[in-house]
């Protein structure tokens, strides 16, 4: 049966063109793949190619028409053996460039990758992990530097999967000895040096994720990270979206984020809110010891990419952990780091025991703080803020970040759209200062967040 | 095209090719063809949209490839992947109706030309960005390796992603840890409308990996038999626990970079020399026809089976729905 050559759109743009020049003429053969005529759009001329085999029966549109429509017929190719003069292209709808909304009949589907029906089109509620209990087991003191190389010694016992790789991590012990001993027990298959190739390495560590493995990846600081923010971003977090869910990276990333000491502009950066900002991440940082001990342990076992922000700071701090190798923090979850009345403070990371600090002495001058260590970024626990300030009245964020389109820019939209009736005064923003971190100390001590920076504030939204 | 050469020169291996596998090929080289041919006229009728790169003219490498692997062994491409796809065995109406955006295709509809994957096929995608799934390969060599389970990772760039950093940081990293991947290098001359030459300061490709200790080959892609035998060579390497390979595969390719490129920056002579005198199809064609005993008819018949499953692969594509309102919240985050 005759069938009809259609005017081509040749860009995502394209809405009509000229036929230039007919290269085959009435009663040539074609082949699949002959160029049949040229046409020209507004940005280039281009060929038009047969994809059946037959001969030219007949053109519709002389050479030279300009003004040609997309899906216009322009020509029909008789199948071999038809009489090319008597042929005359069945009359068809024009083909619809728009999917039919409506499903058709649905033959044979190809072999679906994974389950179907999922729920409706409105936007998922945010996530509300479960209260976790309290725990109540027996706890040991310790630096956090040691509670993440328990974590991490601890999920490798586990599962022969979990993997440890980044700069200096096996035999130099880690840059900043978070995984001493792991390569003394664990070997050098499992605890692995890399050269220095951040985009390499995160690379290699996604595709043996995709592969079924799970790796931590420790990038020396998360500074360095910029270099692999490609695989970061492009591989790690949207293959699953892209794959319609056959393919995920169980993969964490970790290392120290935010301002370290005197190390200037380069090596001094919170990264928070531009990990937070991608969905098919998940981003934590903990303070606690407690919270870098579960935390860490959820993210490796968790299917999904996960940003594991440290901090230099807070790696000889103290605290009593767990000592139980099921102990868990939810991803997702903030905690009430200290219960108040008169206002809401949020920080994470180090920004934490500012705010703690800040607390007290807020205390002094009669102001009851409540401090949230938002310790998840992504997902972000907005009942918990929310919940807060709809008893506080006011709020105050806290980040080593820059201002602009920050985490507490986040949490200013988030209190808007949440309990916005409930605010007594804006929400005031306590940010790493809008400049590049200088070296010199007293100009650092003026860029990054202060205690007397979040008491102040604090006092501003108070009143008093 | 040129004759195979290596950076270090081992014996050829023996041609051992029968004539029911060669119609195989040409059965799959034409599939892929006759699919690629059909995309394009549908990217024509505003059926497929975006971006859309055909792989018309490159067939032989990746069948070639495809034949000397073992199930198990996986493979990772760019964002010329449809021929791949179905080289790996994916089910044409599933590519294609993904390049329809429809709930049928193989990601739902969600990732598109580009960025289709199968698991069952241990086909590990199509990624948009050039270079990227040069580590993510890598990283598959790396799990084999952890794994110890014999199979290797194959992993395809172009020779417009030779150029990317990191590349070379995959190579290294390889080398170093003796990675079961065989690096296929599609040399289809052009980097989008660059050539190679006014891109790359040399042009053997196959050279790339000297500084890494990474043995390479030059191969007539146009050929499939050729490709094939390197092909083996390349994988017994690799799956031999003697480290990564590099293959550099001399094609071309008909159409432009995507389907909006008029190919200005080559001439109509140059494209017409490689269709009539190199085409992998037509060359297989006469091979089996002068050489194997094979029957005008009996090759005719591949021919229609082929344009038949491209059109029942289009329809199918078009008679599916577009994915549920619902799926654009769906496959963000798996459950934790």
């Amino acid at each position: 049966m005759a069938s009809e050559v259609l005017m081509p759109a040749l860009s995502p743009t394209m809405t009509e063109g000229k036929i230039a020049r007919w290269v085959k003429s009435v009663g040539e053969p074609v082949r699949a793949g002959d160029v049949l005529a040229e046409i020209e759009t507004d940005k280039a001329t281009m060929e038009v190619e047969a994809v059946d085999e037959g001969v030219l029966a007949k053109i519709v549109i002389p050479e030279g028409t300009d003004h040609v429509a997309v899906n216009t017929p322009i020509a029909v190719i008789a199948e071999n053996g038809e009489d090319v003069g008597e042929v005359e292209a069945k009359p068809r709808p024009a083909p619809q460039a728009k999917a039919p909304q409506e499903p058709p009949e649905q033959k044979e589907e190809p072999t679906s990758p994974r389950p179907a029906t999922r729920d409706g089109a409105a936007a998922p509620a945010r996530p509300a992990p479960a209260e976790p209990a309290e725990y109540t087991g027996k706890t040991v003191t310790q630096t956090v530097r040691e509670a993440l190389r328990d974590a991490m010694a601890e999920e490798m016992r586990r599962d022969e999967t979990v993997f440890l790789m980044g700069e200096e991590v096996a035999e130099y012990q880690g840059a900043y000895k978070i995984s001493q001993g792991l390569l003394q027990e664990f070997g050098p298959r499992r605890v692995i040096d890399t050269p220095i190739t951040e985009q390499g390495f995160a690379g290699l560590g996604i595709g043996a994720a995709f592969a079924g493995l799970r790796p931590i990846v420790e990038f020396m600081t998360f500074n360095f990270a910029m270099q692999a923010m490609d695989q970061l971003i492009n591989s790690a977090a949207k293959t699953r979206y892209m794959s319609g869910g056959q393919m995920s990276a169980p993969i964490v990333f970790r290392g120290p984020n935010g301002i370290a000491s005197r190390v200037a502009a380069q090596h001094s950066q919170c990264y928070a809110s531009w990990y937070a900002h991608v969905p098919g991440l998940k981003v934590v940082a903990p303070y606690t010891g407690a919270d870098h001990k579960g935390l860490l342990k959820s993210a490796i076992r968790d299917p999904n990419p996960v940003i594991f922000l440290e901090h230099e700071l807070v790696y000889g701090e103290s605290f009593a952990v767990p000592d139980d190798p099921e102990f868990l923090v939810p991803i997702g979850k903030a905690r009430i780091a200290r219960a108040g009345e008169h206002v809401t403070i949020t920080a994470f990371s180090r920004t934490v025991k500012l705010a703690l600090q800040a607390a007290e002495e807020l205390e002094k001058a009669g102001i009851s703080a409540e401090v949230i260590d938002l310790r998840s970024l992504r997902p972000f626990d907005v009942a918990a803020v929310a919940d807060s300030v709809k008893k506080t009245n006011r709020i105050v964020s806290v980040e080593e970040g820059w201002p602009f389109a920050g985490i507490g820019s986040e949490i200013a939209a988030i209190v808007m759209e949440e309990c916005f009736d409930w605010l007594d005064a804006p929400l005031k923003r306590v940010a790493g200062k809008d400049v590049p971190l200088p070296y010199a100390a007293n100009l650092e001590r003026l860029a990054v967040p202060q205690v007397e920076d979040i008491v102040a504030a604090a006092r501003e939204v108070a009143y008093r | 095209m040129a004759a195979t050469r290596k950076t270090n020169r081992v014996k050829p291996a023996e041609p051992d090719v029968s004539a029911e596998t060669l119609k195989r090929w040409y059965t799959d080289m034409l599939l892929i063809r006759r699919f690629e041919e059909r995309a394009g006229q549908m990217y024509g009728m505003g059926l497929i949209g975006g971006f859309c790169h055909l792989y018309i003219g490159q067939e032989a490498v990746v069948v070639g490839m495809q034949a000397a692997l073992q199930e198990g062994d996986t493979i990772v491409t760019s964002y010329r992947d449809h021929g791949h796809m179905l080289a790996c065995g994916m089910d044409p109406k599933g590519v294609m109706s993904e390049l329809t955006g429809r709930r049928c295709g193989y990601s739902h509809g969600k990732g598109g030309s580009m960025h289709m994957f199968s698991r069952e096929k241990n086909f590990f995608g199509g990624h948009g960005i050039v270079g990227a799934q040069v580590p993510i390969g890598t990283g598959l060599g790396f799990a084999h390796r952890y794994r110890d389970d014999g199979r290797i990772s194959v992993t395809y760039l172009g020779d417009g992603a030779i150029n990317q950093g990191q590349v070379y940081e995959s190579f290294n990293m390889a080398s170093l840890w003796k990675l079961p991947v065989v690096y296929v290098v599609e040399n289809n001359r052009y980097g989008m409308g660059t050539s190679v030459s006014r891109a790359s300061a040399r042009t053997d490709l196959y050279h790339r990996g000297i500084a890494y200790g990474i043995q390479g080959e030059q191969v007539d892609g146009m050929d499939v038999v050729a490709a094939y035998e390197a092909a083996v060579e390349a994988v017994e390497h690799a799956r031999a626990g003697q480290g990564p390979i590099i293959l550099e595969m001399l094609t071309y390719r008909y159409r432009g970079h995507s389907m909006s490129d008029p190919a200005k920056y080559r001439t109509k002579d140059e494209v017409n020399r490689m269709r009539t005198e190199h085409d992998p199809i037509d060359h297989l064609r006469q091979r089996l026809l002068e050489e194997h005993g094979a029957g005008e008819d009996d090759l005719k018949q591949i021919e229609k089976r082929a344009r038949d499953i491209v059109a029942e692969a289009a329809q199918f594509a078009q008679d599916c729905p577009e994915p549920d309102p619902s799926e654009l919240w769906t496959d963000v985050l798996a459950e934790a």
